[in-house]
């Protein structure tokens, strides 16, 4: 009786600490199941479509010409740099666009910020009402200003007929000389807000006190921003203007809507390049090939900015 | 200073900046509203009303009708909650991980999140045709919604691992002693704490899908299965365009981006200059 009690009790012991082991083996396991859609998307359809890009740019694939499909080695290549004057005026057109993009925004965005900084009435409604543009699509945005640019029902060109700025109506997005001006001031209002936004977080932390005692001490309106705020937004700037070139390289919405990268192809960045290459030419082995160059000279940029910024995280 | 000169600084170095800043930022709106209201006669008139004259809603329903943009409205829609709906309780898992828990690989998974961020969306156009092609799903709203819950987990994941770990451990320690189970505890007690963020982190993840055009672009090619910014775009391209109907169809495409940034604005400054801030 008394052994049947203690084989009972044992058994009981047993299956508790199994139990015990168990949810120990599932607790375990749990963060894995937690990431693993995340790891399951990212891996599937992030970086495996990423080595894809790799792989079709060392073939010929043109889905207009199949018959001449497979291996192609460093073709691709070759022709990007030997036989491709239109990689290297896109090229041009990239950093053209990518220098006017982020310098423009830069500097427009931190005096928005710093005017969105101070005190005024109705300031949270300004503030989002300035900041509304960020919200807009680039097809949105290229539907707006185009109605805008319009050379006959376009209202840039009244108000600058009426400014006496122009004697008569331009088709702004078609001649030569203002396409891309006028696609870089497109996209400016799209922009700014990015770095307003940004800049005035960045404001923000800035402890006042810092400000207080310049002020005791007469210092102008320039000397405190260069002395006491640029180097507070420093990290801020670093990263920001980053992150943008890297958008702005890749940034395709505006222009395609806007001019399809024309006329004459002035407003063809080598991103709009690629996707006329995979759309309009379904050639994906050359299109896949200037990904990979467009890939590298992003990474060069990058790491060679982050180095020579001396970016450091620690600090911000 | 005289008080001459101290309004002249004020005026130049404020109210003038910021005059423009408002004029520059909200006059396209303005413009917009305006043609879309107008009757076609007055849109080609010179010279133009910058007061409309007269109000007509006859390009709203051009657009939503003749052009289609009802259906791309939905299809917009169905999208962008999807993928929300996915990439908050993907990311809100993710993030309970990254904030919870110790594991083998957590240092090699945050490193593989923070790579995404510097994979452009614009070079993969090519391997993800192909990849949704050979999987049948070109225009079918379930290959945008996949891409973009990929696109946007990474960034979202980021955000929401910050979020978890500001909530404090005993709140989950006494319901896990009440007996609930990790999952329960993610739901009824971080869940609700969470809120706040979590609305901020879905309202952001809308605009960008609402937003996208490149994806959708390349992998939809039936008319009924555009979303709006295709629909937009195949409209701009036309021989002869509608401004009228282009115009109610912007406005159309806008409002639900406008009401969602409206709603969330005040956790911008924070959470974007947040992120970027790091």
């Amino acid at each position: 009786m008394q052994s049947r009690l203690q084989a009972q009790e044992e058994a009981q012991i047993r299956v508790q600490e199994k139990k015990q082991g168990s949810t120990f083996q599932l607790e375990k396991w749990m963060p894995y199941l937690f990431i693993s859609p995340a790891i399951v998307l990212i891996v599937g359809f992030l970086f495996y479509p990423l080595g894809n890009v790799f792989y079709y740019s060392l073939q010929n694939y043109d889905a207009s010409q199949p018959y001449y499909n497979g291996f192609a080695g460093l073709d691709n290549f070759v022709r990007i740099f030997t036989e491709d004057p239109q990689f290297f005026a896109s090229l041009g057109i990239s950093l053209k666009w990518v220098v006017s993009q982020v310098s423009l925004q830069l500097v427009i965005g931190m005096g928005v910020a710093l005017l969105l900084n101070q005190s005024f009435r109705f300031r949270a409604f300004i503030r989002a009402a300035a900041f509304t543009p960020w919200a807009i699509s680039g097809v949105l945005t290229s539907v707006m200003w185009s109605l805008m640019y319009n050379e006959h029902i376009g209202v840039i060109n009244d108000i600058l007929k009426k400014l006496g700025i122009i004697d008569s109506n331009q088709a702004w997005l078609a001649n030569l000389d203002t396409v891309f001006a006028s696609v870089v001031i497109a996209e400016l209002w799209r922009g700014i807000p990015f770095f307003a936004i940004t800049l005035l977080a960045g404001l923000q932390s800035i402890p006042e006190e810092l400000y207080e005692a310049s002020k005791v001490d007469g210092a102008s309106r320039w000397r405190i921003f260069f002395h006491i705020t640029l180097p507070h937004l420093k990290n801020t700037i670093i990263l920001t203007t980053l992150l943008r070139t890297v958008w702005e390289f890749n940034n395709i919405d505006l222009i395609f809507n806007l001019t399809g990268g024309g006329p004459a192809h002035e407003t063809t960045t080598l991103t709009m390049y690629i996707a006329e290459q995979a759309i309009h030419s379904n050639n994906f082995g050359y299109g896949s090939a200037l990904t990979v160059v467009s890939f590298g000279l992003l990474l060069v940029f990058a790491i060679a900015y982050l180095r020579i910024s001396r970016f450091q995280k620690e600090e911000g | 200073m005289s008080t001459f000169q101290r309004n002249m600084d004020r005026l130049f170095v404020f109210y003038l900046p910021m005059a423009i800043t408002v004029i520059f930022t909200l006059f396209p709106f303005y413009w917009t509203i305006n043609t879309a209201f107008k009757p076609e006669g007055d849109i080609v008139k010179s010279p133009l009303e910058y007061v409309p004259s007269s109000f007509t809603l006859e390009n709203f329903r051009v657009a939503w009708e003749g052009v289609g943009f009802s259906t791309y409205f939905q299809n917009s829609l169905l999208i962008a909650f999807c993928t929300v709906f996915f990439v908050l309780i993907f990311a809100t898992l993710v993030g309970y991980a990254l904030s919870r828990y110790r594991f083998k690989g957590k240092g090699a998974f945050m490193l593989l999140l923070l790579c995404t961020q510097f994979v452009p969306g614009a070079m993969l156009i090519i391997p993800l045709f192909l990849i949704f092609k050979s999987l049948g799903l070109i225009s079918n709203p379930l290959s945008l919604i996949i891409t973009y819950t990929t696109f946007q987990l990474p960034f979202n994941s980021i955000l929401m691992n910050g979020f978890i770990s500001n909530v404090p451990r005993e709140l989950e320690e006494a319901a896990m002693v009440d007996g609930c189970n990790r999952l329960q505890v993610i739901f009824k007690v971080i869940l609700p704490v969470l809120m706040p963020g979590i609305v901020a982190t879905g309202v952001f993840t809308f605009i960008h899908v609402w937003n996208e055009f490149l994806f959708a672009f390349m992998l939809t090619n039936q008319e009924e299965r555009f979303t709006l910014p295709i629909g937009l775009s195949y409209m701009m391209g036309e021989f002869n365009v509608n401004y009228g109907a282009l115009a109610a169809g912007s406005v159309i495409a806008l409002i639900p981006a406008i009401l969602m940034f409206a709603y969330a604005q005040k956790h911008l400054v924070n959470g974007l200059g947040g992120a970027v801030k790091g």
